[in-house]
């Protein structure tokens, strides 16, 4: 899926006090090798088994082991089932899982230009990299994953660049929909789908009726959305009922508000946890409302590489966080 | 009690540690400043208990460390200060602990009121943003009375959120957007625009904060500046806010002059 483009300046990475898993330097080697060494983009592999090389972070950072893990292949193309085995990784809590995971997936084209690509290489491994985060979610009872695929400030992109992504939007959405049938899994967009082509405004609309008894997880994809657009919209409705005598302006309160917000086709409009990848610490107009609460994790890897180590670490700076909500400590 | 030599050094040292300052600020004053610097001023009350200190007596020492920043946000010309003083979740808290937080402010709010020839001669104009409606009536007058006071300062202006969550701020802007609409054109649809939400925002007519700086290394914004947010970099030393210090501030805004020209571009992309 495509990421918010922003153009990125080549900086180097800031040493900011943030209560994040402390960077662990042998496990961006491993993983850069793991990640920049693969030239086949295809994600098909039969159903051989996968060596990867997993960091399990513990409950304290200066504890890290690498273990060796053998994780069972899928092959998305043939529908080979994915052996589930929902046990977390070692140093994660059941009991303090996010319910709602929230994601701005940052850095698909600077990880293109590091590699001497195109950005549309950077895009398609970017659609793998949510593959597997939409699979790990799915395996460890995470509820809702949001991703912001497309502003609404990124239509001012050259038009060849935004015909591409709609073009794999609408491709990815029709070749995994029986993934997600098979996963489990329920689709929702959220954003100003008028803006679309047609096209895909149809596709997105098949998806989410055929998926809409699904309940294992529900993947939200924002497209064409902003968060100051959500809540323009949102009191547009409202005003429309005030018009009608629906509702008296007395009677708004944060909860009609909330009701009239495009989350409200999930049961856990707020998310937990927001992970914005390739270092960049803000939160660029993405679920402005729903944030409030949020522990924001702004974590060093450009999207195409975020993997399993590194949503385990995300996770595991989120379950050490104390979120009291303006209240005090019990 | 200080010697005659003791003072003489310690006005020299302070001498010295203000020109320090002045040269540090000279230089970064090379890059682009801040207009808007916002604060969540977290860690006071683990301060106290890392100090073995009353919540008081930290609540104390966050007041002076406030004094000590807004000092370095005036010599480096910053012109918005918004601190996060008091949440509408706040009030969650124990009844002592919101007394006595009440209290301080009124107690301070009261100094500056009888001292405001110091605030007109530094131009700092007090703004309280929030639904001062949930203050008591006692509170309420003295900062409608300091808002009043120094209406026409312009060299600073330190905006004080009290009894504030951004999602209340947009609640009332939903209302009063609404109130506006229908006294308008109450036959014609509504049409709501970003902009009809912002002008009935606290935060009308003030530009988006560039930098918002939380202490204690909590990464969240717990209900602070939502909408305002959107561009802004947000930056979270794990310092506790009664030990936060002029180096803070400086790494802060060393980081915003290295990422400016990339969010004055995301700034740029939101306008078109």
């Amino acid at each position: 899926m495509y990421q918010m483009l922003s153009l990125q300046l080549p900086l180097p990475p800031t040493i900011n006090g943030f209560s994040y898993c402390y960077p662990k330097p042998a496990l961006w080697l491993l993983h850069d090798r793991y990640r920049s060494s693969s030239r086949n983009f295809s994600r098909a592999c039969s159903s051989s088994t996968l060596l990867k090389y997993c960091v399990h972070a513990c409950a304290t950072p200066s504890d890290v082991a690498f273990e060796r893990e053998e994780v069972k292949g899928t092959d998305s193309s043939t529908g080979i089932p994915v052996d589930e085995s929902p046990s977390l990784p070692a140093g994660l809590r059941p009991e303090l899982m996010p319910k709602h995971v929230a994601v701005i997936m940052d850095g698909n084209v600077r990880w293109a230009r590091q590699r001497k690509l195109p950005s549309s290489f950077g895009h398609e491994a970017g659609v793998r990299a949510l593959r597997e985060l939409t699979d790990l979610c799915g395996k460890w009872g995470i509820n809702v994953l949001t991703v912001f695929a497309f502003s609404t400030e990124n239509w001012i992109r050259p038009k060849v660049e935004v015909d591409f992504l709609m073009n794999l939007f609408e491709r990815v959405i029709k070749e995994d929909l029986n993934n997600f049938m098979r996963d489990d899994i329920r689709i929702s967009v959220i954003g100003d789908s008028t803006k679309l082509p047609v096209s895909l405004q149809k596709m997105i609309a098949e998806a989410q009726q055929i998926t809409r008894n699904n309940s294992r997880l529900q993947l939200i994809i924002a497209v064409s959305y902003s968060g100051q657009y959500d809540i323009v919209q949102a009191c547009r409705s409202i005003a429309d009922k005030v018009n009608e005598g629906l509702i008296q302006p007395n009677d708004i309160t944060e909860a009609v508000i909330e009701k009239e917000l495009e989350t409200n086709c999930t049961n856990f409009p707020h998310p937990d946890l927001f992970i914005r990848t390739s270092g960049e610490q803000r939160v660029s107009n993405f679920l402005l409302w729903q944030l409030a609460y949020t522990e924001l994790v702004f974590a060093q890897p450009l999207w195409p590489d975020f993997g399993k180590a590194d949503f385990v670490d995300a996770l595991c700076s989120f379950q050490q966080r104390r979120r009291r909500f303006g209240g005090r400590d019990s | 009690m200080q010697t005659t030599s003791e003072r003489s050094s310690n006005g020299i040292l302070g001498s010295l540690g203000s020109f320090l300052r002045k040269c540090v600020f000279q230089i970064l004053s090379v890059g682009p400043i801040p207009r808007h610097v916002a604060f969540i001023m977290g860690g006071n009350r683990r301060y106290a208990r890392k100090q073995n200190l009353s919540e008081t007596a930290s609540y104390t020492a966050g007041f002076l460390a406030l004094m000590s920043i807004l000092k370095y946000c005036y010599e480096l010309g910053i012109q918005y200060v918004t601190l996060y003083a008091f949440s509408i979740d706040n009030f969650k808290r124990l009844p002592h602990e919101v007394k006595h937080v009440m209290d301080l402010m009124q107690e301070k709010l009261q100094a500056m009121l009888k001292k405001q020839s110091i605030l007109h001669s530094y131009g700092i104009r007090v703004r309280f943003l929030g639904d001062l409606k949930l203050l008591n009536d006692p509170l309420r007058l003295l900062a409608e009375e300091a808002m009043t006071a120094t209406a026409k300062n312009s060299k600073m202006v330190l905006l004080i959120c009290v009894a504030y969550t951004s999602t209340n701020e947009i609640l009332r802007a939903v209302h009063g957007c609404c109130r506006e609409k229908m006294e308008e054109n109450p036959e014609d649809p509504m049409i709501v625009k970003v902009g009809d939400l912002e002008r009935h925002m606290d935060t009308a007519m003030i530009p988006e904060p560039d930098i918002l700086i939380r202490t204690s290394g909590e990464t969240r914004l717990s209900n602070f500046l939502l909408w305002q947010t959107t561009y802004c970099y947000l930056y979270s030393p794990s310092v506790l806010w009664p030990e936060i210090s002029l180096r803070h501030l400086v790494w802060g805004i060393l980081n915003f002059q290295r990422l400016h020209p990339n969010l004055e571009q995301q700034k740029k992309k939101k306008l078109n």
